[in-house]
């Protein structure tokens, strides 16, 4: 038994030094890691983006970060939030910039005319539209469900275990505020807003509404990479006018449209870092960001490497954001 | 009695059972109970639809918009009070602590590309740590997932996670185990921490995340706050059973040795209770890492991230494969320390010689982990994981496929049985609870859990009937109770059946018990995409989710009260010439009865733990609220308090079981 012992422990020995030898060999051949050197120009420091939580937004956010970090040697630190927490981060100095505000009334009363550590920062050029769509199937088969007019004469269609007997309008992603009930009250529509819950399961609905031509209507919002999947139709609601939503209560008008804007940090914007000049200047369209979010979504990108490729076909307008930096 | 003499009590776990005889109780019990649901349904068949107490979805009450008041009032305080100063300092050292592991052993270090220590010398660590406290299975175990990290493309984020969860047990130990302790010493200090302990794992994070994101920061220590009060309460209430489970004997044999109470608690019950100890380590582990996704919502760093990112980009194959890497280092980590707690004893039985070899293994492996750590410092493919073969699109998009393909299949089929359920049992049921006026649902609940249980739970129940009549959401913790309770049916019969195969069959067992594990160790948010695209949205793809998050842990229960029924009982109902279906019904349920109850007890409350995850595919309800109210800041007081009320709703109805299960549960 003993002799058994050591002549394994032995080739064990033999074993583990014949490991140690190759690992050594393997370390003295090889390139050996330098230690680097902060990126050139204007001291940028740290950058912290915060990332709401759908695909839009990543693609705003990794541009601008992508960007920040390679021209402007900024590092970048992304911040998976979502959007009440992220404004709450501006006082506390967690979060630079909000990239893409849906209005947010709220928030903008609380943080910015409030306690003033956040500010506007501009527009980013995408225009935001919030309403009531259908499946393109349901639209082509009955045109005339594009106006709110008709929903009550399809009402039954719509019906589900969830509507309680009337037509079941699918409300959203609890990010965002709704006027949907009120509307339906307001409009005299005889729907019940039944909450999916989340972005993932309005798109779900969607996707399976179309695919097997079922009833589906419900809340939903461009810019969004799923209408590049399924292009869905926009019912119409009675126009907006200013000032038709200022009581919650008997609201019974489309929601605005939104021209989507930046939100900085009060202290980031006093900084004078040169990410603070790129946030400014960042704009573009709907489309572009349509492209990088398809690429994410769709094409299964990583959101940098959708975002380097981005970059490197659109040098003319990255160049015109780093303008003054 | 004989049993005793020839072995002590406390070390035979066999107890000589007798096949229950029916007593007439439960007769009584079932007739009372059919009075009450009789009385409960002709109510609701006249007064239906009055004073039912629903409210508006934007609509909030004066106790939610005061909650939010103080909220705003806290926000405001933030500059000023010494309060946030001594958190804010704690939660900067937290920090600290975290960024410099992280420089250690998974993003790079100041001044350098990659990590102080890189790929191979962390697997080597991990590897050798796994041999040290566990032994050859579980380093080969370690070794195998922590390549995986690498392979699947999601090495920092995987070592980030490890971390962070590694990091909270590690404060959950330091605070848990004195406190299970003094909760063991103290009668009194253990009837008012239970409570707390009770709101921790039963409130929903997402209800009181903003207000923790405003005390300790946006990032990692929010994230170890988070996990440490979800992942605390198993800790605290295991070291308190395990010091209390000391025999008596031995306790009183040191007192009269004249050991002082420090004496008897290190020499005696600290040792005594090691094992239990660990077990509730290991349970402790297992809730920090089921927090990894929660985290990320705070910006907490590791898996969590690719998992949302995936599913807000509906790719279901991206988050199976990240989701698949937390149940990855969930049986590493569980392995490992159910080894670790089993080797001590292993080793003091090994013979000199054995015990020789291993040190002389050990010293070796460590000269190696040195090295590797050495060499790992030093070259760039030691420091980064290989790129290649990079496994992480193939595998996720072969998961996208086959997913996409069953779906195809079957999602007529299910659909069908979700309206089938939705129309034939949630609708009647919930019309019940929740149209019945506010008063008649309030009183035949608080009867129901008088004939269940007896006085007591009836105070409880009462109590949080109030708690949910004051944060004003009645109406919809009603809907959500029905949710709650039609998916702890489906649990039960679903782990019954399951159980009592596994337990009278090895082979089952072997089979069904892995995928068990799975179920129980991976996100939830993994399989809801999937779950949206078979069932659809709205309340019975919230009960499927929760299901699959509650069948695992009853069904082991089950299964392992099917195996404890005594033999001998077995046998003697073999030779009589009982069928298969007699022994199951006759002999074995009854006699595992105790083992069923518990695992109602136990799937209850995970079903209630997803009431959340089911607001997020048309739950609605509480669940939804506290979503809703997580993501807007003016629906903050009312997230709030649909948080409170799913608490409310658990401590209710986990007591009502409690108490019947004691009643019932026993012969």
């Amino acid at each position: 038994m003993a002799r058994r012992n050591n002549r394994s422990i032995r080739r064990l020995s033999l074993v583990a030094l014949a490991a140690v030898a190759g690992l050594v060999l393997a370390g003295c051949g090889g390139s050996n890691i330098k230690s680097t050197t902060t990126a050139s120009g204007k001291s940028c420091g740290p950058f912290n983006i915060a990332v709401n939580p759908w695909v839009g937004y990543e693609a705003d956010a990794y541009v601008v970060g992508t960007v920040a970090q390679q021209k402007l040697g900024c590092q970048v630190n992304y911040k998976n939030l979502k959007e009440e927490v992220s404004w709450q981060g501006f006082g506390s100095g967690d979060v630079d910039v909000v990239l893409e505000n849906w209005g947010h009334p709220d928030l903008v009363k609380k943080y910015i005319k409030g306690n003033h550590t956040g500010q506007d920062a501009g527009p980013t050029g995408n225009i935001g539209v919030i309403g009531w769509y259908v499946p393109p199937w349901l639209a082509k088969a009955h045109p005339d469900i594009l106006s709110w007019k008709n929903l009550n004469k399809y009402a039954s269609k719509f019906k589900t275990s969830e509507s309680g007997g009337k037509g079941q309008f699918l409300d959203g992603d609890p990010s965002f505020v709704t006027n949907d009930e009120a509307l339906v009250k307001n409009l005299n529509l005889n729907f019940k807003v039944v909450y999916a819950g989340s972005e993932t399961a309005l798109i779900q609905a969607y996707r399976k509404a179309e695919k097997n031509h079922s009833w589906v209507i419900g809340y939903f919002y461009d810019p969004q990479w799923f209408l590049s999947e399924v292009p869905m139709k926009k019912v119409s609601l009675p126009k907006y006018t200013p000032g038709c939503d200022s009581n919650p209560a008997k609201i019974a008008c489309d929601y605005p449209k939104y021209n989507l804007n930046k939100v900085v940090a009060t202290k980031f914007a006093e900084s004078k870092s040169p990410a603070y000049t790129l946030v400014k200047n960042f704009h573009w369209t709907n489309d572009d960001q349509n492209l990088v979010a398809k690429y994410i979504a769709a094409d299964h990108m990583s959101p940098t490497d959708a975002a380097k490729k981005w970059i490197s076909a659109n040098p003319d307008k990255v160049k015109a954001w780093l303008q003054g930096t | 009695m004989s049993t005793t003499v020839t072995r002590p009590a406390d070390t035979s776990p066999v107890q000589e059972e007798q096949p229950r005889v029916e007593s007439h109780r439960p007769t009584h019990t079932f007739a009372r109970l059919a009075v009450v649901v009789a009385v409960w349904v002709l109510g609701w068949l006249v007064l239906r639809g009055h004073q039912t107490l629903a409210l508006p979805g934007a609509q909030l009450t004066s106790f939610q918009s005061w909650l939010n008041d103080v909220k705003n009032s806290f926000d405001a305080a933030r500059e000023t009070n010494v309060f946030f100063k001594v958190i804010g300092g704690l939660s900067d050292g937290l920090n600290w602590l975290f960024t410099h592991l992280q420089y250690l052993f998974s993003t790079p270090a100041p001044g350098r590309p990659v990590p102080e220590i890189g790929w191979v010398g962390v697997l080597a660590l991990l590897v050798f740590t796994a041999f040290a406290l566990a032994g050859v299975r579980s380093a080969v175990l370690v070794l195998v997932g922590t390549l995986a990290f690498g392979y699947l493309g999601y090495w920092r984020e995987s070592i980030d996670t490890l971390l962070i969860t590694l990091l909270a047990v590690a404060i959950c130990v330091l605070i848990g185990v004195p406190i299970g302790i003094w909760m063991a010493r103290r009668k009194g200090v253990s009837a008012s921490i239970t409570p707390l302990l009770d709101a921790m794992q039963t409130m929903p994070s997402f209800a009181y995340l903003p207000p923790l994101a405003l005390i300790f920061g946006i990032g990692t220590a929010s994230a170890i706050v988070l996990t440490v009060i979800y992942a605390i309460p198993p800790l605290i209430r295991i070291t308190e059973h395990g010091i209390r489970g000391v025999s008596e004997g031995a306790v009183e044999a040191s007192q009269s040795l004249g050991c002082t109470s420090g004496q008897q608690l290190r020499k005696v019950q600290l040792p005594m209770a090691r094992r239990t100890i660990v077990v509730g380590i290991n349970q402790c582990m297992m809730a920090a890492l089921s927090m990894a996704i929660i985290a990320a919502f705070v910006s907490g760093p590791g898996l969590g991230v690719p998992v949302t990112q995936s599913l807000a980009a509906l790719d279901i194959g991206g988050s199976a494969v990240s989701g698949g890497l937390i149940v990855v280092i969930a049986i590493m980590l569980d392995r490992t320390t159910t080894a670790a707690s089993q080797r001590g004893e292993i080793l003091a039985r090994a013979g000199s010689g054995t015990r020789r070899m291993r040190r002389i293994v050990l010293v070796v492996l460590a000269v190696v982990t040195v090295v590797a750590v050495y060499v790992s410092r030093l070259r760039l493919s030691a420091a980064q994981f290989p790129a290649h073969p990079a496994l992480q699109r193939p595998v996720s998009s072969f998961i996208s496929s086959v997913t996409d393909a069953v779906v195809n299949a079957i999602e007529q089929v299910t659909t069908a049985f979700a309206n089938i359920v939705s129309y034939g049992l949630i609708n009647p049921l919930q019309s019940v609870l929740a149209s019945s006026p506010w008063w008649l649902s309030a009183a035949a609940i608080l009867a129901l859990a008088y004939v269940l249980g007896g006085w007591r739970p009836t105070v409880t129940a009462a109590v949080c009937e109030a708690v949910l009549l004051g944060v004003g959401l009645w109406n919809d913790s009603m809907i959500t109770l029905t949710t709650v309770l039609v998916a702890t049916i489906i649990v039960v019969v679903v782990s019954v059946v399951l159980g009592v195969t596994m337990g009278r069959s090895g082979r089952t067992d072997t089979i069904l018990r892995p995928l068990l594990d799975a179920l129980q160790t991976i996100p939830p948010f993994v399989y809801l995409v999937p779950a949206l695209a078979l069932f659809g949205v709205g309340r019975f793809t919230a009960i499927v989710a929760a299901v699959a998050y509650g069948v695992p842990i009853a069904t082991k229960l089950v299964a392992d009260g099917i195996r404890g029924v005594s033999p001998t009982s077995v046998e003697a109902a073999e030779s009589s010439g009982a069928t298969v279906w007699q022994m199951i019904t006759k002999v074995q349920l009854p006699m595992s009865r105790a083992a069923v109850v518990l695992a109602t007890n136990q799937g209850l409350l995970y079903v209630l733990s997803m009431v959340v995850i089911g607001g997020l595919v048309g739950g609605g309800s509480l669940g939804y609220f506290v979503v809703a109210g997580f993501s807007q800041d003016q629906l903050f007081g009312k997230g709030l308090a649909a948080g409170i009320a799913i608490t409310a709703l658990g401590i209710m109805l986990d007591r009502i079981a409690r108490h019947a299960a004691a009643r019932h549960g026993r012969a």
